[in-house]
């Protein structure tokens, strides 16, 4: 997995090509500023009394003068704290406002974000998209912004939803409908995970963000729409994969496969990775994780299923034509 | 003034019990009701659940050392990392300063027990039963069911992860139980630290002549008596859920997965400063003392400790900012977050103050406070930075804030228990802890310190979350994971140090005497270890220093007070 994550930057916290993440970056380094000054100045008087009023060689053992406080001082270094405060706490409100409150722009687009035990589910309801684990948005012209707003949901326990170079994270809590919004200014892929703790996977539950130009993008949701393309040289593997319980859990647009507990596998070969980005989607990647998904993803939800060797190899290539 | 102490009179206790039989002496410590001997039994268990937890964090750094590493699985992972919390919040700092507590306030108030010595070992036994039950789950927890076995929720297990449907077998219940003992436990030495407080202090020592730590331990219970009982509820509340089928936090029966996080973080901020609390109280004993000054601005110390108590009551939900609250809610917890900072900053200023005109003398109770105020420093300004309610959309659940707390929790609560242990050890065991060894343990402990913990802080940054069991490689991750755990390295062989110097010291250290560092607090008064009820005759103060008034006569502080 790494070789092709190496080439994406690191998810610094300041490499940000997204607006709320930018927002939050400059507000950062005020408060960076503010409090460096304050660790400069306070730790600086802290390390030169230390070595001023250390104890000489040649003391005479005298104790020194006691002097037990000062009212104007304290006033002083009460007073001080309480105005870097007060501008601290000014800025960050308005920063929250500016965030928390956006102006949904025409254009912009609405996903449906759907937090699952280890894994991630996009529905695109204008479109009638249903995808996983690599969120495909169009990039985001600063001139005329068309953000995208995600509603976060959790069909089991609290997620959280957190791409570091687009935007801060948001919870994703069961019972609960929560909202963020990113509108990236770079195209390129992003990648993120959850951020809250969420049981044995929690590692394991990366997320991509595929920014593209609008153009690409609309080819993207024209290629998610079409009906899965049924090849007829995997009838055999289809067969299989429909007669096993692949089909209580998973979702093939068109067959009989309508589980919605994992991932819609309709165009599973649109995806880059496989089980929340723990594997590259290759055949042979594909091959180990169905025939026993805990050697790539340990305490991941989906049992092996025990094929033998020439059903696994049918279903594989069934699952190869899911374009 | 203190005319009293007479060292003439027969008042060493332990004497007759010294020529007993082996199994006689554990029974005697067994039942026993001394407030000294409840003390040093809470700090040494509490010793013993810091090596085997800290035992546990060395194995999850080995494991994050390096990227995929294989070292432990995910499931081993979420336990020890579970397990580790809970036992350094519940199982050591709570014990080690409910000890140090049980141990000085008598002493320091000129009392000869705490009120209620029977309710002072209840709360004990609670906790030492309560810790074993919690560890006892790596054996228990299977159960009936054949299924799960440590807690694996983390250490504020977050609802739904709790509920049976997504944490079967018995494990989170072991952690449910073991908790609900040791806050009640806590509760019960909180109620008898405020009544021995407010009760039994000497003539003459009225509440404005308490030694600092005094008023920051009664801070403290009080703290205790708010913030334990909401934990008690929500733990009570999440049994009934796991046991009985009730539907608190079940969300899929239409439960709150947030209302457990307000139950638990009504706890969990006022935790954070229940435990460093005891911490500054050390400092404002320590800093005097081996600066040779009085405290500066006794007043408005405590002042500034009341107003810590009140506001950080107020400030739970900086740990939900990322929950989805209101932008005025979160504008409302930003608010009163920043504002603590202020009488934090204030003890800071004032413990300077008292540097500054003194005669600083570097023994080892006085670097580990030193190093404790910078790093406090550098933690309560990474505070505000997490304060920064959109910031913190970015830094909370990442490493960021692992080393922020760590900052507290390690660069100045455990910093400061090494202090505390270091100046005390003389009066508890009559022995000195040695000096040499103490340097070491001193120095290897900060190097590694801030070799773990300051280089996380960009781990953090670099976009890594907490309480992951592996990450990939290639991420810009590999070099500052292999510092930090470089750094275990260091604080284990500090931690050895420490404990070679212990058993060393028990037996053949230096004889102390009742006042080893010239001191002006009542406890120095008495001998060293002080008889069962320690003062042949109860003491009479004037003065927030006694000591120091018997010791200057021509000057004594009663003047100025």
């Amino acid at each position: 997995m790494g070789a092709a994550n190496r080439l994406i930057p690191p998810n610094t916290v300041f490499g940000t090509t997204s607006t709320p993440a930018h927002v939050i970056t400059t507000l950062a380094f005020f408060a960076f500023l503010v409090t460096g000054g304050i660790f400069l100045v306070v730790g600086g008087t802290l390390a030169w009394s230390i070595v001023r009023f250390r104890r000489r060689a040649d003391d005479d053992g005298t104790e020194p003068p006691q002097v037990y406080g000062s009212n104007p001082i304290e006033f002083a270094w009460t007073a001080v704290p309480i105005l870097i405060v007060f501008v601290l706490i000014l800025t960050t409100a308005r920063t929250i406002f500016t965030l928390q409150e956006p102006a949904h722009p025409p254009g912009s687009l609405n996903v449906r974000v759907i937090g699952h035990q280890w894994w991630w589910e996009f529905r695109y309801p204008a479109y009638g998209i249903v995808t996983a684990n690599e969120l495909h948005v169009p990039l985001s012209d600063p001139a005329h912004p068309t953000p995208t707003f995600l509603a976060l949901e959790s069909a089991d326990v609290a997620h959280s939803f957190w791409v570091p170079r687009l935007a801060g994270k948001t919870d994703v809590i069961p019972n609960r409908k929560n909202e963020m919004w990113i509108d990236p200014h770079v195209a390129g892929t992003y990648l993120g995970q959850c951020g809250e703790f969420c049981g044995t996977e929690h590692a394991m539950m990366l997320i991509r963000v595929v920014v593209e130009p609008r153009a690409d993008w609309e080819k993207w949701v024209a290629a998610q729409h079409a009906t899965a393309t049924i090849d007829p040289s995997a009838a055999r593997g289809r067969a299989v994969f429909e007669g096993t319980a692949c089909v209580n859990c998973h979702t093939v647009a068109g067959t009989n496969a309508t589980g919605r507990f994992a991932p819609d596998l309709t165009h599973l070969m649109s995806r880059e990775t496989i089980a929340a980005g723990a594997a590259l989607n290759t055949p042979a990647n594909l091959k180990a994780w169905v025939d026993d998904p805990a050697m790539i993803k340990p305490g991941a939800l989906m049992p092996a299923m025990n094929l033998d060797p020439q059903d696994l190899d049918d279903v594989v290539a069934y699952l190869t034509t899911l374009k | 003034m203190a005319t009293t102490i007479d060292h003439s009179l027969p008042i060493d206790g332990a004497a007759e019990t010294r020529d007993r039989p082996a199994l006689g002496r554990v029974h005697e410590w067994v039942v026993t009701v001394d407030h000294k001997r409840l003390g040093l039994m809470y700090i040494g268990g509490g010793l013993v659940f810091f090596l085997v937890a800290g035992l546990q964090a060395s194995t999850m750094r080995l494991q994050l050392a390096i990227p995929e590493a294989g070292l432990v699985s995910p499931e081993m992972f979420n336990r020890l990392m579970t397990m580790h919390g809970t036992a350094m919040v519940f199982m050591v700092g709570m014990p080690i300063l409910t000890g140090f507590f049980n141990y000085l306030i008598p002493l320091m108030i000129g009392a000869r027990d705490l009120a209620f010595p029977r309710l002072n070992a209840f709360g004990f036994w609670l906790w030492a039963f309560g810790s074993i039950l919690l560890y006892f789950s790596y054996i228990g927890a299977p159960g009936l069911y054949g299924a799960g076995s440590a807690p694996d929720v983390g250490w504020f297990a977050y609802a739904p992860l709790t509920e049976r449907a997504f944490s079967r077998g018995s494990s989170t219940d072991y952690w449910i139980i073991a908790i609900f003992l040791t806050s009640v436990g806590s509760i019960a030495t909180a109620a008898n630290l405020v009544t021995t407080i407010f009760c039994m202090r000497c003539e003459g020592m009225r509440l404005n002549k308490m030694p600092v730590l005094v008023w920051l331990a009664l801070v403290v219970a009080f703290m205790m008596l708010i913030a334990l009982p909401p934990l008690s509820a929500a733990q009570a509340m999440l049994m009934l859920d796991r046991l009985l089928g009730a539907h608190f936090f079940d969300t899929q029966a239409g439960g709150s997965a947030i209302l457990w996080q307000h139950f638990f973080w009504i706890f969990g901020h006022p935790e954070v400063y229940i435990l460093v609390l005891p911490a500054f109280a050390f400092a404002s004993e320590i800093i005097p003392v081996f600066s040779r000054k009085v405290i500066f601005g006794y007043n408005v110390m405590v002042v500034a400790s009341i107003a810590i108590g009140f506001i950080s009551m107020s400030v739970w939900a900086h740990h939900m900012f990322a929950v989805g609250m209101t932008a005025a809610g979160n504008s409302f917890f930003v608010t009163s977050t920043m504002l603590v900072g202020v009488p934090t900053g204030i003890k800071i200023f004032n413990w300077l103050g008292t540097i500054w005109g003194g005669k600083v003398r570097f023994k080892v109770p006085m670097l580990f406070s030193l190093a404790f105020l910078f790093q406090f420093l550098i933690a309560g300004l990474t505070g505000i930075i997490l304060a920064v309610a959109p910031f913190d959309w970015q830094l909370t659940d990442t490493y960021f804030v692992v080393a922020h707390f760590h900052y507290i929790l390690v660069g100045a609560i455990l910093f400061m228990i090494f202090a505390a242990i270091y100046y005390w050890f003389p009066k508890a065991t009559g022995r000195m802890l040695g000096e040499r060894l103490g340097r070491w343990h001193f120095w290897l402990f900060l190097i590694g310190f801030h070799l773990t913990f300051d280089t996380l802080h960009f781990a953090g940054l670099r976009g890594m979350p907490r309480r992951i069991y592996t990450y990939e490689p290639g991420r810009g991750l590999e070099a500052i994971n292999m510092l930090a755990t470089i750094g275990v390295a260091f604080q284990a062989a500090a931690v050895l140090c420490f404990l070679f110097n212990v058993v060393k010291s028990i037996r053949k250290g230096e004889i102390a005497g009742p006042d080893p560092w010239d001191a002006w607090t009542l406890e120095w008064s008495t001998t060293s270890p002080p008889p069962e009820y320690n003062f042949a005759q109860l003491p009479v103060v004037k003065s927030r220093r006694p000591l120091w008034d018997l010791k200057h006569p021509e000057d004594p502080d009663w003047l100025y007070e």
